[in-house]
Order: structure tokens, then sequence, then C-alpha cells
């Protein structure tokens, strides 16, 4: 049942290149009689049904000696629950089509559900079966910990992860985010069914749940599915205080040494977080630097012009309780610390000078072109609605965000760089045999 | 591409059609024609969004190189970035991105393909490039150079750096004796380093045109739209005469079960990876891609699966395992079946209780209730893949282009239906017959033996 509150019908406009295209989605938020938030878009073209949904408190939750408790709890939902056992569970899920899916992230425990809307009843049943009732019988744990060990173990020769994974721990130690998600070697083997069912209980809750639907259902049938799904769960999650933190560790380089062709290079510093005033500003001058198109400076300066890497770029990564700016790079071990210099030149002159007036109107064209791009399929669209949602950014953001994108001035820009690429110093992980000598400290 | 390198169009539901009987929608009512000089399109409707998707689909990939030229297709694909005579380097990276338009391309052993995304009202520009870059590409020795050295770093982060990939490479070079499909898409390095501008711009004129490419355009157009605009694009230029047919030396009949055994100090976590040599949707016998799309589903795909129920559930002697069918492809198809071990069990054994499952497969087939949950789960993954304009204009163009017809596509979740347990347990007897097979080991070098360096 829907209480007739709040039924703020807002238009996700899709805005294309030009305004006269536009088309118009109604956005409906819906509150269930339990209380529970939904933004839904209606859409009876399939016979389907997409849910994206987060609870807030991700692998950022876990215990500190225990990493890698969310994604194993992630990976043991739909692995028995109720009075279905792991097999009874997937054979339900098998013979309806069903896709069920959790994932741990560092501030939230993600799912999603896909479903044909002929068996949206027993799709949302077997959701709260794993929400409300799972099992974590002690096979599926040491089975599902198999799964991850045996991952933990190719990632720890792997360059990329090795790089990702001590970049963060050298950057947030003592921090939950200096722990990798999938926990550690020594970690899993300790994570016990008890340690899942404590963090399943603190954590999986109503007060902290965000949810968005598309699909073919009606804003009342899908109020009482909801309510079926998530409406059993406890009022509030007991979730541990996460202390606000910049990253360490900055101006020093790292060496890792790896017998591969190939140098990995992680490289980074403190960003903005989402909350932040200048976070579009931010936005508009990482994608001018090393964004996802084929012009940015990065890729014109490192791939096109010297053919020295594949694949180079830069993003923010706003944490909830951290901003950060991220790149990497691939590049031949005698080649690396040239690659370096560049990129470290590169983040220099755009902090110091700022784009150019042309690279700067651009990049606004293309990311406010490019923003319809996102919601083209169900699972796209909901999925964007979510993260609105964990971004507290407003039901009405999808109208208000080009226009955020267009007001970014030159100014904005260079005020932003001085926030956070100003003195350009980097923390730098490599992982390979770079041939020649990388100097610690030396700025980069 | 700019991305993939090797694309294993790997999975079931890699066909998708829109008569869906358990579903109440007739799907997309896709539209061909072919304009004069050869060019075949395809138009598919969606009309939720403004957003439209254009991709042109070259007839050619690695398998149709010359010997000793391995990557020269997706050298290509990268080099058609680089300009035109009337369009400069960047100017078509550039005005996309002015557009909020998102690009990219990707070659396979059969084909190269090219892909916009855009507004609906911008698809003239898109397709007013691409016709260019058809015919207009030119080339200097240093932007190729560069490129070149773009590709190697490709290679390095794609297979180099990683023993996994050596391992598929060379076992998929032991698979295919004869067929150029032994041959990596990205190339061999050494014969990557002699790639050069003559080379790429012969290939290039041999077989980037209108008669061998599909142009494909999802999205809210109408296929009266798209043929008005490909007519005062793509229309202008000029069939090829005397297109090469695409005969690829053929595959004797296999006759050895060949390992490969790759051992790199890095190897923290062995695997065991067995490739059959199959038919594919293009050569099989009517039914007999289908029955191995469901044997692989029912054989490797999720927990329930006959692999990972008895490897990883009920022995607890891998950590995963699964299988996998690519059957779309010109020539022939590939069975793939792979796990991994938890620590204690030797690729040896885990490689016998695999055998055990194929076995028992073959023996005594499949029961009515996995037959019907794979079914299930296959026809609804077509259902699913019409919610993305882009995942159906890639599955009918890689239908088209690996030679199956428009109806053949449309009508594969009739024919998954159609599969009888019988027909999937004869599947396992005829394909997954180790004389057919590749079986790869990845292990840690003993420590005795590890290299210095």
């Amino acid at each position: 049942m829907i209480r007739p509150l709040a039924f703020a019908a807002m238009t996700l406009a899709l805005v294309s290149a030009t305004p006269n295209d536009a088309r118009a989605t109604k956005i409906e938020r819906i509150v269930t009689a339990a209380g529970i938030e939904v933004w839904h878009v209606r859409d009876h073209t399939l016979p389907m049904i997409s849910v994206e949904f987060a609870f807030t408190g991700g692998a950022a939750q876990d215990p500190a000696d225990k990493p890698g408790t969310a994604n194993l709890v992630a990976g043991l939902l739909d692995e028995g629950a109720g009075e279905l056992d792991a097999r009874a569970f997937h054979e339900r899920i098998e013979e309806r089509a069903v896709v069920l899916a959790f994932g741990a992230q560092r501030d939230a425990l993600r799912g999603s559900l896909k479903t044909l809307s002929e068996h949206r009843d027993q799709a949302f049943d077997l959701l709260r079966l794993a929400l409300t009732a799972p099992r974590f019988d002690g096979a599926e744990v040491e089975r599902v910990k198999a799964g991850v060990l045996a991952g933990l173990r190719r990632r720890s020769t792997n360059p990329g992860d090795i790089a990702g994974e001590r970049w963060f721990a050298r950057a947030f130690p003592g921090h939950p985010y200096g722990k990798p998600i999938q926990g550690t070697l020594d970690s899993v083997p300790h994570i016990t069914a008890d340690d899942l069912r404590a963090f399943h209980r603190r954590v999986i809750a109503r007060s902290n749940l965000k949810l968005a639907t598309v699909g073919a259902i009606e804003a009342k049938d899908l109020a009482v599915l909801v309510d079926r799904a998530f409406g059993a769960l406890p009022a509030t999650p007991d979730l541990a205080a996460i202390q606000e933190i910049a990253p360490q560790g900055i101006g020093e380089r790292e060496v890792i040494e790896l017998d591969v062709p190939q140098t990995v290079i992680t490289f980074g510093g403190p960003g903005l977080k989402r909350v932040d005033p200048d976070f579009i500003p931010a936005y508009v001058l990482n994608h001018i630097l090393g964004g996802g198109t084929f012009s940015s400076r990065l890729y014109k300066e490192v791939r096109e012009k010297r053919g020295l890497a594949y694949s180079i770029y830069s993003h923010l990564v706003p944490y909830q309780h951290a901003g950060l700016f991220l790149g990497g790079v691939s590049t031949r071990n005698d080649r690396a610390a040239e690659t370096l210099s560049i990129i470290v030149e590169e983040i220099r002159r755009i902090a110091s000078e700022g784009p150019t007036a042309d690279e700067l109107a651009q990049a606004k064209s293309y990311l406010i072109g490019s923003y319809a791009l996102r919601f083209d399929t169900s699972s796209k669209i909901a999925g964007q609605l979510l993260d609105i949602q964990l971004e507290n950014l407003g039901i009405d953001y999808i109208n208000r965000r080009n226009a955020l994108i267009e007001a970014v001035s030159a100014e904005d820009v260079r005020r932003a760089a001085a926030r956070f690429l100003a003195d350009s110093k980097l923390l730098v992980m490599l992982v390979g045999r770079p041939h020649k000598a990388v100097p610690a400290g030396s700025g980069g | 591409m700019r991305t993939l390198a090797a694309l294993a169009i790997a999975g079931t539901a890699t066909l998708a059609g829109p008569r869906v009987g358990i579903s109440e929608t007739a799907g997309p009512a896709v539209t061909q024609f072919t304009l004069a000089n050869g060019l075949d399109i395809l138009v598919i409707p969606d009309l939720r969004t403004p957003v439209v998707t254009h991709m042109i689909w070259y007839r050619v990939g690695s398998a149709d190189e010359e010997s000793g030229k391995s990557g020269l297709a997706h050298f290509l694909e990268h080099l058609m970035f680089k300009g035109t005579a009337k369009n400069p380097p960047g100017r078509f990276s550039e005005t996309l991105a002015r557009l909020g338009g998102q690009e990219n391309a990707f070659t396979t052993q059969d084909y190269t393909a090219y892909f916009q995304r855009v507004a609906r009202d911008r698809l003239d520009t898109v397709m007013a490039f691409e016709a260019d870059r058809m015919t207009g590409l030119v080339l200097t020795d240093a932007n190729v150079s560069s490129e070149r050295d773009v590709v190697l770093e490709e290679r390095r982060t794609r297979t180099d750096n990683d023993p996994g990939a050596q391992l598929g490479e060379a076992a998929q070079a032991a698979l295919f004796v004869n067929h150029p499909y032994g041959r990596p898409v990205i190339g061999w390095e050494h014969e990557i380093r002699a790639l050069n501008r003559e080379q790429a711009l012969a290939f290039y004129r041999r077989f980037y045109a209108p008669n061998n490419a599909v142009v494909v355009v999802a999205g809210d157009v109408s296929s009266e739209e798209v043929r008005a605009l490909a007519e005062k694009t793509y229309g202008r230029i000029e069939r090829r005469p005397n297109l090469h047919p695409r005969a690829r030396p053929s595959e004797p009949e296999p006759r050895t079960h060949r390992r490969v055994v790759l051992a790199d100090p890095r190897v923290q976590q062995p695997a065991l990876s067995r490739t059959y040599l199959a038919p594919s949707y293009r050569t099989a016998k009517p039914g007999e891609a289908e029955a191995l799309d469901l044997l692989s589903h029912v054989l490797g795909s999720g927990s329930i699966s006959r692999l990972y129920r008895t490897l990883v559930v009920e022995k607890g002697i891998a950590a995963n395992a699964g299988a996998w069918y690519s059957g779309m492809a010109l020539d022939a198809g590939r069975f793939g079946v792979h796990a991994s071990p938890r620590p204690g069990t030797s690729l040896e054994q885990l490689e016998a209780a695999v055998d055990t499952v194929i076995a028992e497969v073959a023996a005594n087939g499949i029961t009515e209730a996995e037959l019907a949950r794979a079914k299930t789960r296959l026809v609804a993954d077509v259902v699913y893949a019409q919610d993305s304009q882009a995942t159906l204009a890639r599955m009918y163009a890689a239908g088209l282009v690996t030679g199956l017809s428009l109806d053949q596509i449309r009508t594969w979740p009739d024919r998954i239906r159609a599969v009888s347990a019988e027909s999937v347990r004869n599947a396992a007897i005829t394909w997954l017959d180790l004389r057919r097979a590749v079986t790869g080991h990845l292990i840690k070098t003993p420590a005795a033996t590890e290299r210095r360096s």
C-alpha cells in the first residue's frame, strides 16, 4: 500500500544535444506503508523490472582485523536462505530466470534484481529471503571463501591489483579505506559464519536503504512488493562511525618489483568529496586532464603523441569520508620514468595555467551532451537514480545537472585545481621493473 | 580497438531475436535493406530514448590476414582514427566529443567494427564521418609508428603481463593447426613490430568497401530516415569489384589430444582449461549449435551447473568451475571448460574429475528439469537483451557478419525451445571428445627450476 503522500513526480529529462529532442520520463517517488522510499520509473516497453538498491555502510564497516567481511556477506546472501538451502535457492532463481546479484563497495553494500514481469512475485520473495533470512551455512561459507581466496591468490601477482592495493594501504594506514574490499589471504580464512551474521545484523536495515526501480509495474503494486522484500528488515542499522581522512604519503613513490615487461603505475592524491561545492568544477577539470574521451590532455600527450601507453586515465573518486584523485597507466619498463614525468608535468601545467577557453567549452559540451547516454537501459536508469540518492543530490538533480556543468567558469576550474592539484604532488606506486631508478620524494 | 582486441563472443545468449513466447512483447521490428552499392543496413527500433547507436561492421578480421602479418586487421582499426583527406586527424573524435557522443571500435577474428552513440539528431553527422573514412584514410609514417607502439603496449597489458593470457594464446594456437583462428587477434609481437603504413593501406583498400560491410542503427529512427541518410553518405561510395571471397584454410579432422603447459613463478593460483573444436552456428547441422549452447549452460553456467556442483560443492576440490560455447563464428566454433583447484588438489586430479562429469553427461544425458531451466534462462536473456539498444545492435550485426540470416537470428528462441535432452547428450558425445581438444595447465614454476633474471 502506498501512503498517499509524497507522490512527487519529477521529470527525467533526457537531454540531448538539442532541447526540442528531449524526452521526458517521470520519476515517481513512492513511500510505502513500511516507510520505505523508492524512486520509480514506469516503463511498459518490455515485460521486465529492474531494481537497484544499496545499504550504506559497505566494506568500511568490516571489523578492523577482518577485512573482506562485507564482500563475503555479499557473496553468501544468495547461497541459501530461509527454508531453502543453497541449491534449492539457485534452482528457484534459475527456474524463473531471475537475475540477483550483490556486491560490496567501500561505502555501501549494493544489490540488483532483474526479473520478467510474470515472475515478479517470486523474484521479490527470493530477494526477501536473501535479505532477511540468509543461512550462512558452514559448508557454503567455506565454499564461497575458497572462491574468494582463489581470486586473492590470482590478484597477489597481478601488477594492476598490487598497485591499487598498495596505493590504498599507503594512503589510508589504520583506516578502513586502507584495507582491500576482498580482504587478504590472512584475513579471509579467519572470517566465520558468526562474523557474517553480525555484519548482516549491523548493516542491512531500512533506514540506510536506498532503492530505485524501472520497469513494467504500477507504483501501487511495486509498493506492495517492496514492503514484502524489505519491510521486515530492522528499522535502523548499527553502523560504526568512520573517520574523515585525507590520503597520506603524498609525494612518495614506491617501486614494487615484479618480473613483467610492462610497469603498471597508479598515481593519485587528495580530491574533492561529492558534497564539496567545487566538486562539479573539479569534475570538469579532470575531464580535460584525463577523462574518458580521446581528447584529454593525458591521452594526447602520453598515447597519441608518444605511443607510451594503451590506456591512460584519471578520475575523481568521491568516497563518503575521503575525496580522491586517482589515475593509472601501463607502459614498457624502460619508459616508465619518462611516462610518469609527463603525467606530473601535465598536472602541474593544468594546475598553474588552467584549461584553455576552447578546452573548457569542449569539455562542457561533451559532459552535457553525453549525460543522456547514462539513461538508455532500465538497469542504467535505476543505477543512476540510486547513485543520486546515495550522493544526496535530490530527486530533481537530473534536471539541474546540466545547468551546473554549463555554469562552470574558467575561474571555477582554476579555483578547484588550486584546491587539490596545486603542488602537483602525488602518491605513486609502480609495479614491474621500471629500469630507470625513480628518485623518491621528488614531487611526483 | 582502441579497445578489445580479442572479443570472444562467448557465453550463451549471444543471438537474440524478438519472437519471445514467454513475453508479451513482439520484440523489435528489425528491418534490413541493401543499398545499390552492396552495403547492408539494419535498423533496430528503440523508442525509449533520444539516443542512437550507429555501428559499421566490416566483414574482415584477423583470420583474413595474410600469414606473417598477424595483427594487421587490429592495427588498421587503430589507424582508422588517424584522419582522412577531408577530415584531419582528431576532427572526427573532437566533433563527436563536442556533441556528447561516445565512440569506440573492436576487432575479432571475423570482423572489425566501429561505433558511435550520439543524440538521434546527430546521426547524419556520424554517418558522414564514418562514410568518409571508408575510403578517405590518410596515414603518415609518424602516426603509424607511434600507434604501433600503442598496440605493443596494448599487447603487453592484455597478454605479456599475464601468464593466464599467454597460456590462452598458446592453447588457441594449438587448437587450430591449419585455420588462421590459431593466431591471436592482436598479433604476435614480432609480427606487430614489422607492420607498416603500406601494408595497412593495402589491407584497407582490399577490405574496406560498402559491399563488404553492415551498418546497424538502433534507436528512435525509422528505416526510411536511415535509408535517406545512408543514401546521402555511404550511398555515394562505389562498390568494390571483385571482392575476394572469405575462404580460409580449413581444419583437418582433429585426431590428437594436445596439451599446453605454462609454468611461471608468478602463478599463485593454478588453473585448468580445456577447449574443444566444435561447429559454429554457421557450420553446424540444424539444432546442433543450439544443443551446444544448452549443453554449456547445463554443464557450466552458475552454481547448480554440473561442473560447479560436482567439483566445487560436492567434492570440494575446486574453487570455481564453468563452461562456455562460442558459436558465433564464420568458421569453426569452440567449446570450453575451465576450473581452478583448491589448495591440495593437483591439476591432474581436477582434470580427472572434470572428465568424469563430462563422461556422465555423455553416458546418461541431462534431466528434463535441467533442460527446462536452461531453456528458460537462455530465452529470458533475449528479453533482457532488448533492454539495451547497443546490445541488440551488436547481436544482430555479429550474427549477420558471421553468416546468419536475419530470420535465423530472430527465430533463435524457438530453436532453443525445440532442442531435446537427447540432442544435448549427442552434442556431448560428438563434440566433447578429447581428440578434438587442447588442455591447458597454468602452474607455478617449481622452486628448483625457477628462472633467475
